[in-house]
């Protein structure tokens, strides 16, 4: 009986955070925004965390690790990291408008804006504050009737960001969202929601980051919506350098209206047990998307990336390219989608997934699916997974480069076909710094 | 014996500009199959009794058979009594030089655009040229036997090298291999041999021109090639048929054994008559091809450009038992009107570091189905095996069909397997960016067309190139707009 | 150059121009808005020659030749190019390729020789560097897997290639971030002649701060609404086209 109830006590944890939420932001329960929280916590009880009975997440049962890692008390006393142990996740040499979370928290003063009118506030405050675009954007794509993590998060959100671009706003400064977590001492839970919104003919870049210190578990369940109105440019990263003990579950969603563009890259460097979804909807003729995924696994390090792009109008172009290095026990999961509807004629569509595995534990599942109902479009789709080239490595050996480090120079060539993609330059030399140090120290 | 002297409708055709056909006093056997029609045909062919019975065991293996069902094609079921097996283009005595070749019969090849004269002066291109089973001329002899190249009609092969047919005739396609080689084991009646001795490379294109002039007729002849240690030989088939009304049935075989080291490139361009716009008359093509790379470093290469048949069923293989062996596979099959084409090819991975690469192109028109059906196997000894596989569909209008069966299995966890497939579809909107630019319409199709196929046609040889593409051209003409 | 009079036109029974009038002089520049559906790209695709729209009335002089009584390569060849807002890939055929079959069909058209080998790399070199496209860009196949701005500058550069009397942009700007709209911007600026007249069609402003035209038409409900000069487009990048669909529907009402 008592084993009963312990099994069921994961998802009431999460039951109590709402109802501790919803007694401290009493002015603001009787929201559009709060009747959204409530349908999505009653969606969250009917989904329940995803085992691997759920065709979604077959090969990354969530429930199991977190029910063995996590205690999920109330979130406690914000961590004090002194302003330099921050400062040491920055991207060097980038000029960035800045926006630090720790544990989940906006925290002002380390944050700052440089880029003119622009807006970029904590979350919370835009709740209150820009209401129209809340009521206009916010969960209206990330589907939390659908999705359990994506429920959770839109009935937990309270933190995160809310930035906008004013129609024809071109911003040269990438915007950099840090993420850290600080479980020095004990274990760390957040749920940041994001909502980006880039107006008529905007462009800038958009980075998050999550860096997780010290050696307690640390679990982090973020959802992103960006919308990227006609003609808008954007450029998304996603750079997850966590410590061993950290579980992450994101998604990202994005709209795409007519003639705009977006790119989104995902890199993956370490992490207990990573989870990433990427949805996008190309909803607007003369669309242009662009996913480009990195994920150097060692130790027992479990990585998934789930990725859907929805083409729903005609004229478009999507282009995704996954690639992976894989050693020691790691676990890859690499599942895509690519949807053309009957409408979408003239649709191009490009997927590929390719996978290096370094050691005969290292297990990777792949999974590229094209579904098309329209007839007049261009498709393709491929995934390859193998072992360096033995050749190569041998050529270079008979050029007098040793064994290691030509093995390092191979690898770093197979990773550089998504890091040359990169148009930021600091942003580039320090993924490019990353990618290297890890390729030394691991391979 | 009869002598059918049947002269058929005479006709000239703009859609299929080989449908001529010559009334040639033809030397045949009676409609259908039996024991006593094999003995017939071997005895007309003057073989040795090995020969005889080699086909009757594939005869009797042939009877407890099936036609196979699961291709992507639909015909309607062939009356295999209701074929004459044997037919020879009459003449009183063999020819010993093109000289003495029925005049007649050389007008043939000379309106399929290989007057052997020609090809024997000019291109340097050894010709053996099969009409209706049988090989009526062999050029370029003499200069390929100081190298020690034999280049002959299979019939000639059996009197002049019995012991080379007999080691490697079955070797590669044994009788009992499937419904159609079996039959052609059984029936066939004359082909092409070639041996390449160890260490020789073949300083010329060897050729051979198929057709088939008589009605009612099968065609079954069987192509055996035999590299030798470290040679290296490029060889080359073409084929026509006329215009009838009736469906023909091609069950050709063509076997190919690579020794080590050795290398051997074949390419075919297929243009037997494919009925006409309503699906009428056409050869069905039921050809197996495959090769064995049986030494280390052996290399063995496949390019086909099939534009004809009515109904197409083409694998052409290789089994990659040395170790380093490479298989290549390049294809393009064109299907138009009422065509159907189930063509693709097996590359089985025996050896270590073997490798293979398989490029497919597809293009459908009218009412047509185009289908790629390829195998890659990788056996469990076959450490360090590595394919790479690209099968692309065209498509032209909305009524035809393409479809791709990919079949990948694998045994060694060190393979590495790459596949990639699209689907795409000329439309008004290529050609008339094409023509918004300046460029006349039936040049854009051609632009259009021969670039997509460009990754093949740039594995055929300089000149057959140059007839690939004018015949790409010719069979989809009038099919866009 | 161009004169359209009384322009009607419709796809599928689908009556989409409803009496264009236009002129255009040697040398000028003239820029066509207009909400979706108004009827912009069909104005650049009958001009062209696109088969699927239907002229039903109304006529088009071109250079003194009755514009619509010619195919669409005498009219490419004629001297009218189309930057397509959707440029079309052709898989295994090179942009040099495809633009040397181009160029020596319209030279053998106007009873000219073919280029020679060399005269026409002396070209492309010379124009290459107006829109800063890369050599090894244009010896990959024709568009394929060209990004959205490597696309439309390709098309510019096809454009300097061919040396055009009448360019039409459709929507050349649309899907460009800022620094590919200033490269495109910049190519057509330094193609222009006094000889030579431009398009532009384009649902955004913004391009025309760096094209800079001498007309503005707005089209609505495939007729021309409203023209003006430049600050017509300031007017409706500030306001939208509601108060000119207003305007229209209580005049027509």
């Amino acid at each position: 009986m008592s084993e009963i109830l312990k099994e069921t006590s994961l998802e009431d944890k999460f039951i109590t955070h709402f109802n501790e939420l919803e007694s401290r932001i009493n002015g603001e329960s009787k929201s559009a925004f709060h009747d959204i929280r409530k349908e999505a916590l009653e969606s969250f009880k009917t989904l329940g965390l995803p085992d691997k009975r759920n065709e979604e997440y077959k090969y990354t049962p969530v429930q199991r690790v977190l029910k063995k890692n996590f205690d999920f008390g109330v979130v406690g006393e914000q961590a004090t990291l002194s302003a330099d142990e921050i400062r040491d996740n920055y991207i060097p040499g980038l000029k960035t408008n800045t926006l630090v979370f720790i544990n989940g928290v906006f925290s002002e003063k380390h944050s700052e804006i440089i880029s003119k009118d622009i807006i970029i506030k904590d979350f919370n405050l835009a709740l209150k504050e820009n209401k129209e675009d809340i009521e206009t954007y916010l969960a209206k794509y990330a589907d939390y009737k659908e999705d359990a993590f994506v429920a959770l998060n839109t009935a937990l959100a309270e933190n995160g960001s809310f930035i906008k671009l004013e129609n024809n706003k071109v911003i040269e400064e990438p915007i950099a969202l840090y993420f850290i977590n600080d479980a020095k001492s004990k274990e760390v839970h957040s749920q940041p929601r994001n909502l980006f919104i880039a107006g008529k003919s905007s462009q800038a870049s958009f980075i998050e980051v999550f860096k997780t210190t010290g050696e307690q578990a640390s679990f982090t369940n973020v959802v992103t919506e960006v919308v990227v109105n006609e003609n808008a440019h954007i450029d998304y990263f996603k750079i997850q350098n966590n410590e061993n003990t950290s579980y992450h579950v994101g998604t990202t969603h994005v709209w795409q209206d007519r003639s705009s563009y977006f790119a989104g890259y995902t890199f993956t460097l370490s992490g207990a047990l990573v989870r990433n979804n990427l949805n996008i909807i190309i909803d607007g003729e003369g669309c242009e998307s662009h996913m480009f995924g990195l994920y150097l696994l060692n130790g027992s390090t479990h990585v998934d990336n789930h990725t859907a792009v929805d083409h729903r109008k005609p004229n478009s172009f999507s282009n995704e390219l996954y690639k992976g290095i894989l050693e020691d026990q790691s676990h890859g999961v690499f599942n895509g989608k690519v949807y053309v509807r009957q409408i979408a004629q003239k649709t191009n569509a490009f997927q590929s997934n390719k996978n290096i595995l370094l050691s005969n534990e290292a297990i990777i599942n792949t999974k590229p699916q094209l579904e098309i109902w329209a007839d007049d479009v261009k498709c393709s789709h491929g995934c390859t997974t193998g072992q360096l080239d033995e050749e190569a490595l041998f050529y270079l050996q008979s050029r007098g480069v040793g064994k290691e480090r030509a093995r390092v120079l191979l690898l770093y060539a197979y990773a550089a076909e998504i890091l040359e993609n990169i148009k930021l330059d600091p942003l580039k030399d320090y993924l490019e710094g990353l990618v290297s140090e890890r390729l030394h120290k691991n391979f | 014996m009869s002598k059918d002297n049947e002269i058929l409708e005479q006709f000239t055709s703009k859609e299929y500009e080989h449908g001529w056909n010559i009334d040639l006093e033809a030397d045949q056997a009676p409609k259908g199959l039996s024991e006593e029609i094999i003995h017939f045909i071997s005895a007309k062919k003057e073989e040795p009794q090995w020969l005889l019975d080699w086909r009757l065991k594939a005869y009797r293996a042939w009877t407890k058979m099936e036609e196979p069902d699961w291709a992507n094609v639909k015909f309607p079921k062939i009356n295999y009594q209701d074929i004459i097996y044997y037919s020879a283009p009459k003449q009183k005595v063999k020819p010993k030089s093109l000289d003495e070749i029925d005049p007649e019969l050389l007008d043939t090849f000379k309106k399929l655009g290989i007057s052997l004269e020609e090809q024997k002066r000019l291109t340097g291109v050894a010709v053996d040229a099969v009409l209706d089973s049988v090989s009526v001329a062999t050029t370029f002899k003499d200069k390929l036997g100081e190298l020690g190249i034999i280049f002959c009609s299979f019939s000639e092969a059996v009197k002049e090298h019995p012991e080379l047919v007999k080691k490697y005739l079955g070797s590669v396609v044994p009788q009992g291999d499937n419904y159609f080689s079996a039959l052609n084991s059984a029936v066939f009646t004359d082909g092409s041999f070639c041996y390449i001795p160890k260490g020789v490379r073949c300083p010329m294109e060897l050729s051979t021109y198929f057709r088939i002039n008589a009605a009612n007729t099968g065609q079954f002849e069987r192509t055996l090639i035999v590299a030798e240690e470290g040679s290296y030989v490029s060889y080359l088939e073409g084929c026509t048929a006329p215009q009838r009304d009736e469906n023909q049935l091609h069950a050709a075989v063509v076997e190919i054994y690579v020794q080590k080291d050795a290398e051997v490139k074949y390419s075919t361009v297929q243009n037997w008559y494919p009925g006409d716009k309503n699906g009428k008359g056409g050869i069905y093509n039921f050809v197996t091809k495959r090769g064995i790379c049986a030494g280390d470093n052996a290399k063995l290469s496949w390019t086909q450009v099939e534009t004809g048949s009515s109904v197409t069923w083409k694998y052409p293989s290789c089994i990659l038992k040395g170790d380093n062996s490479t298989g290549e596979f390049y294809s393009v099959a064109v299907t138009n009107n009422m065509q159907q084409a189930d063509t693709g090819t097996k590359m089985i991975h025996i050896g270590k570091n073997t490798k293979s690469r398989i490029v497919s192109k597809g293009v459908s028109a009218g009412k047509s189905q185009n289908s790629y059906r390829g195998q890659v196997k990788v056996m469990k000894r076959a450490e360090g095996a590595r394919n790479f596989s690209q099968c692309d569909s065209l498509l032209m209008g909305d009524q035809c069909g393409a479809h791709t069966f990919p079949y990948i299995d694998v045994e060694n966890k060190s393979a590495q397997v790459e596949h990639e497939a699209t689907t795409s579809k000329i439309g008004e909107d290529q050609i008339f960016y094409c023509t918004q630019r300046g460029i006349d319409e039936e040049s854009a199709i051609a632009l259009i067309v021969n670039g997509y196929c460009k990754e093949v046609l740039n594995q055929l040889p300089m000149e057959f190139a140059v007839e690939a593409q004018k015949l790409l051209a010719l069979t989809l003409e009038g099919s866009v707009g | 150059m161009l004169k359209i009079k009384n322009l009607h036109a419709s796809i599928e029974g689908k009556d989409i121009l409803n009496g264009i009038n236009l002129e255009i002089k040697p040398g000028e520049v003239h820029a066509i808005m207009g909400p979706n559906g108004s009827g912009k790209s069909t104005l650049a695709s009958v001009l062209a020659g696109r088969e699927e729209y239907e002229v039903t009335d109304g006529e088009i002089e071109y250079l003194g030749k009755d514009l619509l009584d010619l195919s669409p390569e005498d009219r490419a060849r004629e001297g009218v190019f189309l930057a397509f807002q959707y440029p079309v890939e052709i898989p295994g055929v090179s942009t040099t390729n495809f633009l040397k079959t181009a160029i020596n069909q319209i030279r053998e058209y106007r009873g000219q020789e073919p280029l020679d080998a060399v005269s026409f790399l002396t070209t492309m070199k010379e124009k290459m560097k107006l829109v800063e496209i890369d050599q090894a860009l244009l010896s990959r196949s024709l568009n394929e897997g060209f990004s959205g701005g490597e696309k439309k500058r390709n098309e510019i550069f096809q454009m300097a290639m061919l040396e055009p009397k009448l360019s039409i942009l459709d929507e050349t700007d649309s899907g460009l971030d800022i620094d590919a709209l200033r490269i495109v911007a910049n190519g057509v600026n330094k193609l222009k002649t006094s000889e030579t007249s431009t398009i532009v069609v384009t649902h955004y402003q913004r391009l025309l701060d760096y094209i800079v035209p001498d007309f503005v038409h707005v089209l609505y409900k495939g007729k021309i609404v409203k023209s003006g000069d430049k600050n017509l487009a300031l007017e409706l990048e500030e306001k939208g086209y509601d108060w000119i669909k207003e305007e229209v529907d209580t005049a027509t009402a």
